[in-house]
């Protein structure tokens, strides 16, 4: 028998970015708000302390700071034909736990978004006609316009404290010659500071942009060129370039998290409760089934616990929401098939490659050093900034030098037709460790009618509960993009005059590796949407089936954004919590009727 | 939905109460927490003001008393009796009470204001059932006359603070809190080998608020306007700051001060905080010859150049730079700075040495919730670095801090 606690007004399912803002929006609201995250207790102090944090092995190697997955994992396939395996080692991707979640170890890239991409059917479909999307591409507009989006977009930024340059603000010009990108859509105000210093790397590549064309930009950067304090009152230090970014808590507290920049406030709350060791089972439905009566967990005695609430947030990292709703009979499951049903739907990633570049010793790239999102990128070939149409594909991709901090054991590469061991790989590495460049192209990648997320049939979790199955591979879409980017950004990469360069680009019928590391930035499966038919959320993130259920985070998505995710993943919970505040307290139903 | 309500002030009287006596009460609290008595009154993880909280004195261990107004507290207190101890450091059992209570500082507090700290305790705060402890102090040093006879040599006469003719009325707030129910002296001012403060007020000569010994491994530091190890360098404004969150644009709280600030001084009006603070920069140096910091670039210069054969000068680039800098200045707010800085160049090295082996974390306040923590190196630097790191300290970018030795070091390792 479940023990059943105090009924609260929210309760929040994991405490990273999503929580994090919600918790704080909530509190400001007057609602008594209990955060459950499944993992651990985390904080600067202790987990980020100096200098045991600094540690490749631990981190980047045994994954401290990643979901153990000895207790729950996904299974994968690569198509309904096969059948799904349990993932036994983090590869591919790499979801957080505990306190802070991904927010805690990811590196700080911190983009908005192309506001074509969050209107990419109707966008394609009105530049190149209406055949030009494949037969199979499963692409939908999001339902919300950037316009919209642009005070959300804007207080994010102040609250993690983001550097960068503006292009426009308002209009007016402010960004030219002085590291804005062009591309970038009208800002109702600055960045709260100004862009971190460049590397030597992101230099050159700047340069070599530059002299090919392209017209290269500072990324914007969670990570801080000065002290910062936000607008919680919670403070930031100074990014120092450590090169321990993205895999580890950040020593400095310059990195944004949502234990340096949002939780230092909520502890000041007495209507805030975070209750970490509790994970969460299912959301519990009443008899209608169109309503949430709160949560079941499991806390950290291996107690189930019932935790009674009027609204359920599910901000949970993108897979683990939509095994929840899978688990809790919200929304009706996606069936390839047929192509009816939502929860599952419109699963995407990522779409990289990578080249490096290497020189010789009068080149010094010293890449010990680095912060997770800093860097020059250019947008030449992002969205939707060139015709598509002799091209034959969706989607755009950005390309950048983004110097992280090569570490010891990972950090080594050498030139093509080195031996991988002995003298003469020792030779190579001492000769290129600090003269190489890599820069990568972080492509866009659309949804399709057979990539989608379901509950495995077989395997089951420690609790005994169906696993969450991914069938997903590369189509032909993807390929054939990943080789246009790589064409454009190889012009770069040889006008640095390297004297050797290795491509990592997708080959023609390339199946999807899960040992390979891509990004972690997993997207849609419980997407927003103006349809209940193709669509499990509204615009403002909220369950179409069940109205006290709001699920923000990536799981949204209808597609893989060219840019890093957090930041519309933080400007669409800032949206949806305004949207709970003015609209839903005042009159709790469904925001959109169907 | 229900919006969550918070109580500001609960009321745990039994009968009904005026308009005027809630304000009363209000304004007890207020001077409850700037007299700071939950400190001492509150035993580690107790109820506030039910005492038990034990306080190392020289003869032994004696524990603080239960305030509540329960009747193993103040519960049966008159306003005489409260008073009587308050002011004039009497219990109402007539036996004197250990200085470690400050009546000879809350002897200034006026009448008004023990009537409204009165109001509170009976009316503001839980009855706390819970008896009070004896101390562990054995006999005859437990024998509580020679108490009275130390009330009748040290503690002033009872007498509302009086301010001198013509004097700021901001300057006079400011004694009249930390003279009196601030009782900053307790710890800033250096006591006689017969453990009375050397001076009660400014009045009473250079010695008030000139810094201590150390106490639980920390020195409470020179309030004075010294320039080298005292409050020379602050402005008013970085005082208020400082007292507000325990931060300024180059310092930081640590130490016994943490609490002060967490309990006590967060919640001073800014007025007060102005008061405070003026007050407090308008006490003279006691070095007659006192001068401002001169920045010296020399150090920084050679660090810059990867020259670090100056002893501790590697220890610091390894462990202290990346947040205080090769040039000693910190980062605004958030990591303070060394060079020039009071804290570091205090004749007595302990809180510095301290603050290497053990660290310290800057806690949060209502409005800087940010805590900073400064990471432990005792695990990681023999007695031999830390002198060479701290000595480095006291001596780099202009700082004139006598150099430690590594047995001071190992005198402090726990």
């Amino acid at each position: 028998m479940a023990t059943i606690m105090k009924k609260v007004d929210a309760v929040i399912v994991g405490f990273g970015w999503t929580g994090a803002i919600m918790a704080k929006e909530l509190t400001e609201a007057g609602l008594h708000v209990v955060a459950l995250e499944r993992g651990p207790m985390q904080d600067t102090y202790p987990d980020g302390n100096y200098p045991q944090v600094i540690d490749e092995l631990t981190y980047s190697v045994r994954k401290k700071l990643f979901q153990d997955i000895s207790k729950e994992t996904v299974t994968i396939r690569h198509s309904v034909n096969d059948i799904a395996l349990p993932n036994r080692q983090l590869g591919a991707f790499l979801p957080g736990n505990g306190v802070g979640g991904a927010g805690l170890h990811w590196s700080g890239v911190h983009f908005r978004v192309d506001p074509i991409e969050l209107r990419m059917r109707s966008h394609y479909e009105e530049r190149y006609g209406k055949h030009f999307i494949p037969k199979d591409m499963t692409i939908q507009d999001f339902g919300v316009s950037y316009e919209e989006l642009e005070p959300f977009f804007d207080y994010a930024e102040k609250v993690f404290g983001t550097s960068g340059q503006a292009w426009t603000v308002k209009g007016q010009l402010v960004g030219e010659g002085k590291g804005g990108n062009p591309y970038a859509p009208d800002r109702s105000s600055h960045f709260p500071l100004e862009s971190q210093k460049n590397t030597y790397s992101a230099q050159l590549f700047q340069q070599a942009a530059t002299a090919v064309g392209y017209k290269p930009y500072n990324l914007p950067s969670a990570n801080t060129s000065g002290p910062y304090t936000n607008p919680y009152g919670a403070q930031m230090g100074p990014c120092n370039f450590c090169g321990f970014c993205s895999g580890y808590v950040c020593y400095m507290y310059s990195k944004a998290s949502p234990n340096v920049n949002i939780l230092p406030a909520l502890r000041q709350v007495p209507n805030f409760e975070l209750r970490p060791n509790s994970h969460v089972l299912k959301v519990n439905l009443d008899s209608s089934k169109r309503k949430a009566t709160g949560v079941t967990y499991i806390d950290a005695q291996g107690r189930e616990i019932e935790q009674p609430a009027d609204l359920v947030i599910l901000g949970a990292f993108q897979f683990h929401n939509v095994r929840l709703m899978l688990l809790s009979g919200i929304g009706k499951p996606y069936d390839p098939i047929s192509g009816e049903g939502v929860v599952g739907k419109n699963f995407a990633y990522q779409n990289m490659a990578t080249i490096k570049a290497y020189f010789d010793k009068d080149v010094h790239t010293n890449n010990f050093i680095g912060a997770g999102g800093n860097g020059v990128a250019v947008d030449d070939f992002n969205a939707d900034n060139f015709d598509h149409g002799p091209h034959g594909f969706v989607g755009g991709s950005p390309m950048w030098v983004n110097q992280a901090g090569s570490r010891p054991i990972a950090g080594t590469s050498n030139p093509p037709g080195t031996p991988a061991w002995g003298s003469a790989w020792k030779r190579a590495t001492a000769d290129y460790y600090t003269h190489q460049v890599s820069m990568d192209a972080h492509g866009a990648h659309q949804s399709y009618r057979g990539n989608y997320l379901d509950l495995d049939p077989v395997y089951r979790d420690a609790y005994g509960l169906p696993l969450l199955r991914m069938t997903f591979d590369w189509q032909e879409n993807d390929i054939k993009m990943n080789r246009f980017m790589v064409e454009k950004m190889g012009k770069i990469a040889e006008a640095m005059n390297p004297k050797a360069i290795v491509v990592l680009g997708k080959k023609v019928g390339e199946h999807f590796n899960t040992a390979s590391y891509q990004t972690t930035h997993l997207n849609g499966g419980a997407i927003m949407g103006t349809d209940p038919k193709t669509s499990a959320l509204n615009r403002y993130l909220q369950c179409w089936d069940v109205h006290n259920v709001f699920v923000p985070g990536a799981s949204a998505f209808p597609q893989g954004l060219g840019y890093n995710p957090t930041g519309l993943v933080a400007a669409l919970t800032y949206w949806s919590a305004r949207a709970i505040r003015e609209q839903y307290l005042k009159n709790p139903g469904p925001l959109v009727q169907a | 939905m229900k919006a969550f309500v918070i109580a500001t002030l609960a009321l745990f009287s039994s009968c009904s109460v005026s308009a005027a006596q809630t304000d009363l009460i209000k304004q007890g609290q207020y001077l409850a927490r700037a007299g700071d008595c939950v400190a001492c009154h509150t035993a580690k993880g107790g109820k506030p003001f039910a005492g038990g909280l034990a306080m190392e004195t020289p003869i032994g261990v004696i524990y603080s008393t239960n305030i509540t107004p329960d009747k193993t507290g103040l519960g049966d207190y008159s306003f005489a009796d409260f008073d009587k101890a308050v002011r004039h450091g009497v219990a109402k059992s007539g036996s004197t009470l250990y200085p470690a209570m400050p009546y000879p500082s809350y002897a200034r507090v006026s009448e008004t204001d023990m009537q409204a700290l009165y109001a509170y305790f009976m009316n503001g705060v839980e009855p706390v059932a819970q008896a009070n402890q004896d101390s562990d102090i054995p006999w005859p040093l437990s024998m509580r006359w020679p108490l009275a006879a130390w009330r009748w040599m040290f503690a002033p006469e009872v007498a509302g603070y009086q301010a001198p003719a013509g004097a700021d009325p901001v300057i006079s707030r400011g004694a009249y809190l930390v003279e009196g129910l601030g009782h900053c002296g307790a710890c800033h001012t250096p006591r006689a080998l017969t453990m009375q403060e050397k001076a009660l007020s400014a009045s009473q000569g250079t010695a008030f608020l000139s810094g201590s010994a150390p106490l639980e491994g920390w020195i409470a530091k020179s309030l004075r306007g010294d320039h080298k190890d005292g409050l020379g360098s602050w402005s008013e404004e970085q005082l208020v700051q400082f007292l507000k969150t325990g931060r300024s644009d180059r310092s930081a709280v640590f130490g016994g001060m943490s609490d002060v600030v967490v309990h006590s001084m967060q919640y001073m009006s800014e007025d007060d905080l102005n008061a405070i603070a003026r007050y407090l920069k308008s006490l003279p140096a006691v070095d007659p010859k006192d001068q401002p910091h001169q920045y010296d670039k020399q150090v920084a210069e050679a660090l810059w150049k990867g020259d670090d054969r100056q002893p501790g000068a590697a220890v610091y680039i390894d462990n202290c730079a990346a947040c205080h800098r090769t040039d000693g200045h910190g980062y605004t707010r958030v990591f303070p700075a060394l060079a020039g800085n009071p804290v570091v160049q205090t004749a007595d090295a302990t809180s510095l040495i301290n603050i290497v082996l053990n660290g310290g974390t800057l806690p949060a306040t209502h409005t800087a919730p940010s805590t900073f923590t400064m990471p432990a190196f005792a695990w990681r630097l023999s007695d031999q670095e830390v002198a060479d790191v701290v000595s480095f300290i006291r001596g780099s970018w202009g700082n004139q801090g006598a150099p430690v030795k590594a047995g001071d070091v190992a005198d402090l390792r726990k």
